[in-house]
């Protein structure tokens, strides 16, 4: 791959950069022998890191096959294998991927389906790690995984806090796991847990997540530099790299631009008077149809400005305590009750000033799109903004139809004048 | 001695009728009913209190309306009409409704609950095999809660021995039903089918010893009766419920017999007993871990497969059905993983989708028509 001047990048060359980087450091990493690790997205990735496992992130690699075209080929691969077309769609581009590599490695003959991939060709794991903290389909689609390679599957199990906050139990119990899974990572490696670079990890993360959380901080300024959209694609280095410096380099470096774009006066969109709407969006994003969701707002001038979503790498916790780093890998607000997930919701699209809510209705994501409605109702109630549900998603380009979405969009934006009037 | 008959249609009565098993449950002791949200719900905890712990499965056949404004349609089946259920105001004489979560649909019905009455709910550990004492621990914790909520919302004290007493009722009639599922496989023809899962989903609905006292009758009943001449097919059933008793019916109608099943609705809850504990709430805490083969018990080994297959050896079956409840996402991904293993076994196999709401069921008669061509 092309090396940059990593002073002098943009943010955006820097994203390309490390994301690329990251898949030739997994192949770089096959080849000489070293443990490969796939890992669900909200799962802590201190652990591998501080054994020198590299990570590839299945979700993060089936969004990117979504944003390219490429995951319907997948999709249909897992569709032979058995899978049902009502499971989650990220799961099922993954597993597809996953027997192409597996045919692929056991025949040696890469298929034809592999070989005009758009994905990203990411090395088959030796190892995979889950966390349930956004889904249980993370526990069924790791299981198979593991099962279907007979490869360790190590599980932290996030409970789902039925009340808040987060109980002490809860908390001991996600420890105890850290422990195990320490004492796992130590059997597969045949080494000893490193703990001194475990804390430097740790200390690593919490500087990428401030970074991370800065950048989403530009939205709450009106009018906004920040495109939220954008937050969907930095996402990629939030998830793949938030124990390694190659996303602190890149959120700093995007803040810096952020700062610089808003002392010139110049917005998402252009100047000011292209922001005539800010509105929040729930739930993950269309990545099949990222240009067309993005369009269809602009064109209505609506700024993306709040979202859950990426807020759900906000994982502050104290290095060097394990409890603190359980208490902020379960309190992520889908894995909380009810009355505390509309709550941070409303925080949310209360703090980003947004004028209305764009509700994605994801079929792939019955955790989020179950309580979507609810949540809505519930800051309707506090701010009296409207919104909209529409049907997608994330990675099936069949569940998408653009004139329902482009029609609910327009209606959203005429219920937003009539309440600002 | 009752004949057979006569014992099958006061559990059918039961099984068809929970509204009245409630009421005559009341009227009888005074006591209301506790209601149970699939799936694996500590039960002995409630029974510990003297309320009736009352299956909460849905219903067949219903049309759904009012939930259609509250879930998506691709929430699974059950749910869509547990929803309107609550809607429709049927749940509001319960005492209590305890909920799990081992899935993501569970997790929000949890927070949509309409009923009139106060919900409880816990969460079961899924980190069961290599992090096992530690959710053991954790698991007694939420058990801990389930009890101290009921204590709270139903004004009673429950005491360790009182769970115990719960624990051996329960294993008991754990034990009956292991041995009636048995003496059907032993005799396929005797009893009906739908006969077979009424007997069982009475459990729901009853007081357990008395389920027991009566079963052990049936039992008794069946032991003595003549073997039948069979020369259908035996079949192993798998997945979350399998009703109405119009699909068991075509079952029958072509020639299959259920030698064994593996339904969270049916055997998942007696497969195995209660393990023993001087602390109750650990001992139920401890057969939640030890608890293997359902997709909403987290195992990365994936025992499912070599559990039925198992089964297939042991009860002589000549094939396994899915029974795949519609947009139930554990089961349809242990699916794929199954049909592997049961090629590499050469165990034949059929999946039919369950949906509570269908009336009509052509493409289910239409599917286990031509596999009984096959096989």
């Amino acid at each position: 791959m092309d090396s940059i001047n990593i002073n002098e990048a943009s943010a955006k060359e820097l994203l390309g950069y490390f994301q690329a980087k990251l898949d030739e450091e997994a192949w770089e990493a096959k080849k000489e022998g070293r443990l490969v690790c796939w890992s669900a997205s909200v799962a802590p990735p201190e652990f591998c890191v501080a054994m020198d496992i590299a990570m590839v992130y299945p979700e993060t690699h089936a969004a990117g096959a979504g944003a390219r075209k490429a995951s319907m080929e997948l999709l249909e691969v897992a569709d032979q294998k058995g899978y049902n077309i009502d499971t989650c769609s990220y799961a099922r581009t993954n597993l597809g991927y996953m027997e192409l590599l597996k045919q692929e490695a056991m025949s040696g003959e890469r298929s034809e389906v592999l070989k005009n991939s758009k994905a990203a060709y990411v090395p088959l794991p030796d190892l995979v790690i889950t966390c349930n903290n956004i889904c249980n389909t993370l526990l069924k689609w790791y299981e198979n995984l593991a099962k279907e390679l007979n490869i360790p599957c190590i599980i932290i199990d996030v409970p789902f806090n039925h009340t808040m906050p987060v109980k002490r139990h809860n908390k001991e119990y996600i420890a105890d796991q850290f422990r195990v899974a320490i004492a796992q990572l130590e059997e597969i490696t045949g080494r000893a847990f490193d703990y001194d670079k475990f804390f430097k990890v740790q200390e690593q993360t919490q500087r990428t997540i401030y970074w991370w959380n800065k950048i989403a901080s530009f939205a709450q300024r009106k009018p906004s530099p920040l495109n939220g959209f954008d937050l969907f694609n930095y996402m990629a280095l939030i998830v793949c790299a938030r124990s390694r410096e190659y996303g602190e380099i890149t959120f700093r470096r995007f803040c810096e631009e952020l700062e610089a774009k808003d002392q010139a006066g110049k917005y998402a969109f252009g100047d000011a008077s292209t922001e005539k709407h800010r509105i929040a969006w729930e739930g993950i994003a269309v990545w099949t149809f990222l240009g067309a969701t993005f369009k269809g707002l602009k064109a209505q001038g609506s700024v993306m400005t709040g979202s859950c979503y990426p807020a759900m790498w906000s994982l502050v916790y104290t290095p060097g305590d394990l409890e603190s780093m359980a208490e902020a890998y379960t309190r992520v607000y889908i894995n909380t009750c009810g009355s505390n997930r509309y709550e941070e919701f409303y925080k949310v699209v209360r703090d980003s000033k947004s004028d209305g809510m764009v509700m994605h209705l994801n079929r792939s994501c019955k955790n989020m799109g179950l309580l979507n409605n609810e949540g809505a109702e519930y800051v309707n109630n506090k701010m009296g903004i409207p919104f909209v549900s529409f049907d997608g998603d994330q990675t099936d380009p069949r569940v998408f139809s653009d004139a329902q979405y482009l029609n609910r969009i327009q209606a959203l934006s005429e219920m937003m004048d009539a309440h600002n009037s | 001695m009752s004949t057979i008959n006569e014992l099958i249609s006061r559990f059918k009565e039961i099984a068809d009728n929970p509204k009245k098993a409630m009421d005559d449950y009341r009227a009888e002791t005074g006591k209301g009913a506790v209601g149970i949200m699939p799936v694996y719900c500590p039960e002995e905890i409630v029974h510990a209190t003297g309320y009736l712990p009352i299956g909460m499965w849905g219903a067949q056949g219903k049309n759904i309306s009012k939930a259609r404004a509250l879930l998506p349609p691709f929430a699974c089946s059950i749910m869509q009409s547990s929803m309107e259920l609550q809607l429709s105001g049927v749940y509001d004489e319960l005492s209590a409704v305890i909920f799990s979560v081992p899935c993501d649909t569970l997790k929000c019905m949890s927070q949509k609950w309409k009923g009139k009455a106060p919900k409880i709910v816990f969460t079961h550990p899924q980190n069961r095999k290599a992090a096992q004492s530690a959710a053991n621990v954790f698991c007694r914790e939420e058990y801990l809660h389930v009890k101290e909520e009921l204590e709270d919302i139903l004004g009673v004290q429950i005491t360790n021995k009182d769970i115990n007493n719960s624990i051996a009722v329960y294993n008991e009639n754990r034990q009956a039903l292991r041995e009636f599922s048995d003496l059907v496989a032993e005799n396929p023809g005797l009893i009906r089918l739908r006969d077979r899962h009424a007997v069982i989903k009475a459990r729901w609905f009853m007081e357990k010893s008395r389920h027991t006292a009566l079963l052990k009758e049936l039992n008794d009943a069946i032991r003595s009766a003549e073997k039948v001449p069979f020369n259908g097919k035996r079949v192993i059933v798998s997945g979350i419920t399998l009703e109405p008793y119009e699909v068991l019916d075509i079952f029958e109608e072509f020639g299959f017999a259920i030698v064994a099943d593996d339904l969270a609705h049916e055997t998942r809850n007696f497969r195995q007993d209660v393990p023993q504990d001087e602390d109750p709430l650990m001992a139920l805490a401890r057969a939640w871990n030890l608890f293997d083969g359902c997709s909403l018990a987290t195992d990365a080994d994936k025992p499912k497969g070599r559990i039925l297959i198992d089964a297939v050896n042991k009860y002589k079956a000549d094939a396994v059905i899915i029974c795949m409840m519609k947009f139930c996402d554990p089961e349809e991904f242990d699916y794929p993983i199954l049909l592997q293993e049961f090629a590499e076994a050469g165990v034949k196999n059929l999946q039919i989708e369950i949906d509570q709401e269908t009336t009509s069921f052509e493409q289910i008669r239409t599917r286990i028509q031509t596999f009984s061509e096959v096989i």
